[in-house]
């Protein structure tokens, strides 16, 4: 039987436990319902967007433009998007556990496979392996911009042409609401033909039947590389209103765990116990 | 009548629109396009300009800063970087806008600063424009 003095110690430690957990549950709280509103605003544009495109990949001779070719695929490049900051559940886990898994698919089929890594504990964990690390992010989510999305778009469509890679896929989880997050794998390059999403609005149109304004090789010209950035952002987003989504829900769970119940029963068995009762306290 | 098309108008903050009508007027970076019902498969880039859209016989303004269009028989897509709703828009905001523009644009200096006070100046007269013959229609 343990002495009252431990269990009292022992109880306090939990509390201040909790005091902490709820605390980092409220803080995600905040910085959820901003990020939420930032992906929930950035989708439709985004949506828009990849379905302009696709449609457009059908249409036009993908020689057109470098960054609608397609290549027999000998090289992928996997872009992972985990967090900085840990204590977020199985957010980060999830994500690093699908990617593994789709390298050695890859591998298994004979292709190389190059890594892009956003966050620093995807960085963590692939360090520790023997794959390769071509390209890191770190601390993007801190003060996440379009900027960001520049930066990372523009460093994969420049290797895409240079032939790095002959497709692109990323991981990440999707925002699906507060308590819900989805890991993704989705093919960013080459572009399909509405194989996502865009299937509805890619009625099969005749080819020719259609016009560009400025000409074609300048519209597709301003039109792809934005389209990459644009979904960049909005990979970044989703994550990171995944995040904190996770996080929270990981933090009210500790909570929860972290309750110091089962212990003051066994302090009040001990308290309440004849000849005790003049220490009775809290 | 042939039936409407849906106009969509969304920027990379949020979409601003959606919405069955008769005839949109764009800015496209080649000049002015119209698009009614049935329009042919079209593409285009969209320069600072003015988009116009009627329903039955009411006309709305918005203000478009770059962006693409794209359009197909029963649908047109605006993609803008920056697009207002011509109520929206504050005219005294604009209108001081335009004022400091032009002070820039006199008081000249580098090429890119010109530029700029150039883009900024265009911006904020279209803005004023709309703005201005907006609240002169009396527009509900």
């Amino acid at each position: 039987m343990p002495s009252l003095q431990s269990l009292r110690r022992k109880i306090s430690a939990f509390k201040n436990t909790q005091k902490i957990t709820k605390a980092m549950k409220m803080v995600a709280a905040a910085k959820l319902k901003r990020s939420q509103d930032r992906i929930l605003a950035a989708r439709p544009y985004a949506h828009k967007m990849r379905g302009v495109l696709s449609n457009l990949s059908q249409r036009v001779n993908r020689t057109a433009h470098p960054l609608l070719q397609k290549r027999e695929v000998k090289k992928v490049e996997i872009l992972v998007v985990t967090s900085d900051r840990g204590l977020c559940g199985g957010f980060n886990g999830n994500i690093v556990r699908k990617s593994a898994e789709f390298v050695r698919q890859c591998e298994a089929q004979g292709m190389t496979v190059g890594l892009s890594i956003v966050g620093r504990k995807g960085r963590d964990y692939f360090r520790r392996r023997t794959w390769l690390i071509r390209q890191e992010w770190t601390g993007v989510f801190d003060k996440l911009s379009f900027e960001h999305a520049i930066d990372i778009g523009g460093d994969l469509t420049d290797n895409f042409i240079k032939g790095t890679f002959d497709e692109l896929h990323v991981v990440y989880n999707e925002f699906k609401s507060a308590i819900q997050q989805r890991v993704i794998v989705e093919k960013l390059f080459p572009v399909d033909a509405a194989v996502e999403f865009g299937a509805a609005q890619a009625a099969p149109v005749s080819a020719g039947a259609y016009l560009y304004e400025p000409g074609e090789a300048e519209l597709l010209n301003a039109l792809v590389p934005k389209h990459f950035q644009v979904q960049a952002y909005r990979i970044l987003l989703e994550s990171a209103a995944a995040e904190h989504g996770a996080r929270m829900a990981a933090m009210d769970g500790a909570t929860r765990n972290a309750a110091p119940a089962s212990l003051s029963r066994r302090r009040r068995c001990i308290t309440t116990r004849p000849g005790r009762r003049r220490l009775r306290k809290n | 009548m042939a039936g409407k098309i849906l106009l969509e108008v969304v920027t990379p903050e949020k979409q601003l629109l959606s919405q069955q009508v008769d005839e949109v007027i764009a800015p496209g970076s080649e000049g002015e396009f119209g698009v009614l019902p049935g329009h042919c498969h079209f593409l285009s880039t969209l320069k600072i300009g003015e988009l116009r859209y009627r329903v039955g016989d009411q006309t709305s303004h918005m203000a478009i800063l770059w962006g693409y269009a794209e359009v197909t028989p029963t649908k047109v897509t605006i993609m803008a970087e920056v697009a207002e709703k011509a109520e929206d828009i504050d005219v005294d905001r604009a209108t001081a806008k335009v004022e400091e523009a032009e002070r820039r644009l006199q008081a000249g200096g580098l090429p890119s600063e010109v530029k700029e006070a150039q883009i900024s100046l265009e911006k904020a007269r279209l803005r004023k424009k709309i703005a201005e013959r907006t609240r002169k229609g009396g527009h509900a």
